[in-house]
């Protein structure tokens, strides 16, 4: 056996590390909310549903284009080939578009859930997934409110698709294709607090265009993809009932437990286990 | 350490320590039982479809979807198997711990079946992954992604594993003969043992903590933020179910390896745990009602799912109470033995309900194992069976330790 004494500190140790880091969790989001994020202002008021965006997003992604019919009333959905969708929806304003894409949020579940890092929100404020560490468990599906990353399934070497907001492109100083290819000035991109801005402006000019509401801008914590309207959202098929708080809020509490547990239990327990030896020798008197 | 081998004990017939253990690969008894004829061919066509899916991806076998992306390899496999294999934190702290005695006779099979139920059930996970190469990335500390309630559970499963190990290793020290490893071995049983407890404590609750982001996809009956305190506790009862579940069959197909008076102290541990599963399904029982009270869900009962919470609160709950209750009080083994099994089903359908039937409940197409998953699932439980047969017809886990291992006490 391999184990001895030393060896066994040394797991322990190592349990005691994950827990030190396992502090760090506090510090995170507050500094990151420091940092200004981009992130995308898409209109439905503005948008005319003729597709450039998921056409530029499949060619820039190396995707194959979309073949179904954009119709009201059928649901397209975004898989593991297709990044970003326009769905139609007959509303009470007659025939409104949406674009369903990744929100980027800005305490995004998918990479509180993943466990190798490989779900990252960057300081751009881009939610990117890399390759090189994720093992494909899919925790980030099970966890992303809005059913956002999308698995290979019939692949030996799957991946996890979704939306990046093209943050290569962001990093060579450009756009997200998508926005720079939308004829209608439906999508803008922009650092987070200007979007929010000119939501903002755009509901207050045109009150009687636009349902008054951005959503993303509380919707899960907040999001960098932000959406205006010209109808409530459930109309066009969005969760309205989402929470406002973050979701990796939800398994903090459980989280934050976890060093108390592991400092207190073992010593509760050695403590009975001292106080209890005497029935022991008792009951061994007795046989 | 630079003297850990220490010279095994030379077998009568002067064998080496490699010509014994070549000896004991060797199947033992007969070969043509039933068990082995269904599980043989069983074990194959799993193996035959693990290599399908990791040559042709996950969805070549399994059903999974783009909104459901655990099935059964996770729900059942992991979750529920798990939850079964609490047994041996259980009873590790009734004998170490609470120093009960009594139940020290079974500590060793019940620590067996709890290590190898987490080779092979947390192994079921490697199946799982879509990208296994990559999971040494969270252990050897490249991405540790501290945040994760999974990175948390991993490190446990893993570290547990070692505990158990830890636990088991006098066994096997007995085994091979090696007197002075079996003394340092057993030095850290007590040690082993408190860390045992505090892992499992966290991983069997963690395993709940896993849901809880997943807040609008479980059904408001079985989602709350409590799930990981009613997983813990439910793997108290689920655990003690099945050590006398596993109990009741080893004691027959081994009976020959138990001695006189174990045989007689049998009956006595079934009651006695039978009044512990009683009592923690009645703590839980009462959980489950706070929080249903306080999630106000009375609307939701009267729905198809409302039924089937109610069938699992009643059917496999309250019912199964009653049953150790009255097993207890009538002293009654094979009441206690239908308690056990119901309340086992129970535990699968509530593990089931949070992770794969109450999951996306919603949902227009509602994910459906295949009879592949199934296969897999199969297999792996049977392989199990194999190996624990293996261990236990070996190793002194229900037979007396050997002489020596008295007299050095
Ligand atoms: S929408 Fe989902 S995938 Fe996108 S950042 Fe938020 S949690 Fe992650
Ligand atoms: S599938 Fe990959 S990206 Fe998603 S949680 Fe698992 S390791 Fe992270």
């Amino acid at each position: 056996m391999g184990l001895d004494r030393r060896g066994f500190m040394k797991t322990l140790g190592i349990a005691g590390v994950t827990l030190a880091v396992g502090k760090k969790l506090h510090a995170k989001p507050k500094e990151e909310k420091e940092v200004e994020f981009y992130g995308m202002l898409y209109d439905s008021a503005r948008c005319v549903g003729c597709q450039s965006c998921e056409v530029a997003c499949a060619e820039a992604h190396e995707l194959p284009l979309s073949t179904d019919e954009l119709l009201a009333g059928t649901n397209r959905e975004t898989h593991d080939k297709r990044r970003t969708v326009i769905n139609a929806y007959s509303t009470s304003k007659g025939e409104v578009y949406r674009k369903t894409q990744c929100f980027h949020c800005n305490e995004p579940a998918c990479a509180a859930a993943c466990l190798t890092q490989a779900m990252h929100k960057t300081h751009e404020g881009a939610v990117i997934w890399r390759g090189d560490k994720c093992m494909g468990c899919r925790y980030c599906m099970v966890s992303c409110p809005f059913d956002i990353p999308k698995f290979e399934y019939h692949s030996a070497n799957p991946k996890i698709e979704k939306c990046d907001m093209c943050y290569e492109r962001q990093l060579e100083g450009k756009m997200p294709v998508c926005v720079e290819s939308c004829p209608a000035e439906a999508l803008v991109f922009g650092t987070r607090r200007e979007l929010i801005k000119e939501a903002r402006k755009r509901i207050h000019e045109n009150p009687e265009m636009y349902y008054d509401h951005i959503y993303g801008e509380h919707e899960a914590g907040g999001t960098g993809f932000l959406q205006l309207s010209p109808v409530p959202f459930e109309e066009l098929g969005l969760n309205v009932k989402i929470q406002k708080s973050s979701y990796p809020e939800l398994s903090k509490g459980f989280l934050y437990s976890v060093p108390t547990i592991f400092v207190l239990w073992p010593a509760v327990l050695l403590g009975i286990h001292e106080a209890t030896k005497n029935n022991k020798a008792k009951e061994e008197e007795n046989e | 350490m630079s003297n850990t081998e220490y010279t095994l004990q030379s077998k009568s017939d002067g064998q080496t320590t490699w010509q014994f253990l070549l000896s004991e690969l060797k199947p033992k008894g007969k070969w043509l039982t039933p068990f082995n004829i269904i599980s043989i061919p069983i074990m194959l066509l799993g193996l035959g479809l693990i290599v399908l899916r990791f040559w042709k991806g996950l969805g070549a076998v399994t059903n999974l979807t783009q909104d459901v992306p655990w099935g059964i390899w996770i729900g059942f496999d992991v979750v529920t198997g798990v939850a079964f294999a609490g047994g041996a934190y259980v009873l590790t702290f009734m004998v170490y711990i609470l120093n009960m005695q009594k139940y020290h006779s079974i500590v060793r099979i019940t620590v067996l079946n709890g290590f190898l139920a987490y080779v092979f059930y947390a192994g079921a996970l490697l199946l799982d992954l879509g990208r296994p190469w990559n999971v040494i990335n969270p252990i050897i500390g490249n991405n540790f992604g501290t945040s994760s309630v999974l990175f948390l559970v991993a490190w446990h499963f893993l570290l547990y594993m070692i505990a158990q190990l830890i636990e088991f290793s006098p066994t096997i020290a007995e085994w091979l003969g090696a007197r002075r490893a079996r003394k340092i071995l057993s030095g850290m049983t007590i040690a082993a043992v408190i860390f045992g407890i505090t892992l499992s404590t966290l991983h069997q609750s963690g395993l709940g903590a896993l849901y809880l982001m997943a807040k609008d996809k479980i059904h408001p009956l079985w989602y709350s933020e409590f799930i990981p305190v009613m997983f813990f506790v439910s793997s108290i009862f689920a655990g003690l179910s099945m050590v006398i579940f596993e109990g009741s069959i080893s004691h027959k197909v081994f009976s020959d390896q138990i001695s006189e008076k174990n045989h007689h102290a049998q009956n006595g541990i079934l009651i006695g745990l039978s009044k512990i599963c009683a009592g923690t399904m009645f703590a839980y029982f009462f959980l489950q009602m706070l929080v249903f009270i306080h999630g106000q869900h009375w609307d939701l009962l009267n729905t198809p799912m409302g039924y089937w919470y109610l069938l699992e609160m009643i059917g496999f709950v309250l019912l199964p109470m009653v049953l150790f209750f009255i097993a207890y009080r009538k002293n009654s083994v094979l009441l206690i033995r239908i308690a056990a099994i119901v309340t086992m089903l129970g535990i699968i359908l509530n593990r089931l309900n949070v992770s794969v039937i109450g999951f996306k409940w919603d949902a227009a197409i509602r994910y459906v194992p295949t009879w592949m998953e199934i296969v897999v699932t199969l297999a792996v439980i049977f392989t199990e069976i194999w190996i624990f047969r293996w261990v236990v017809n070996r190793l002194p886990v229900l037979r007396e330790s050997p002489s020596w291992v008295k007299k050095e006490k």
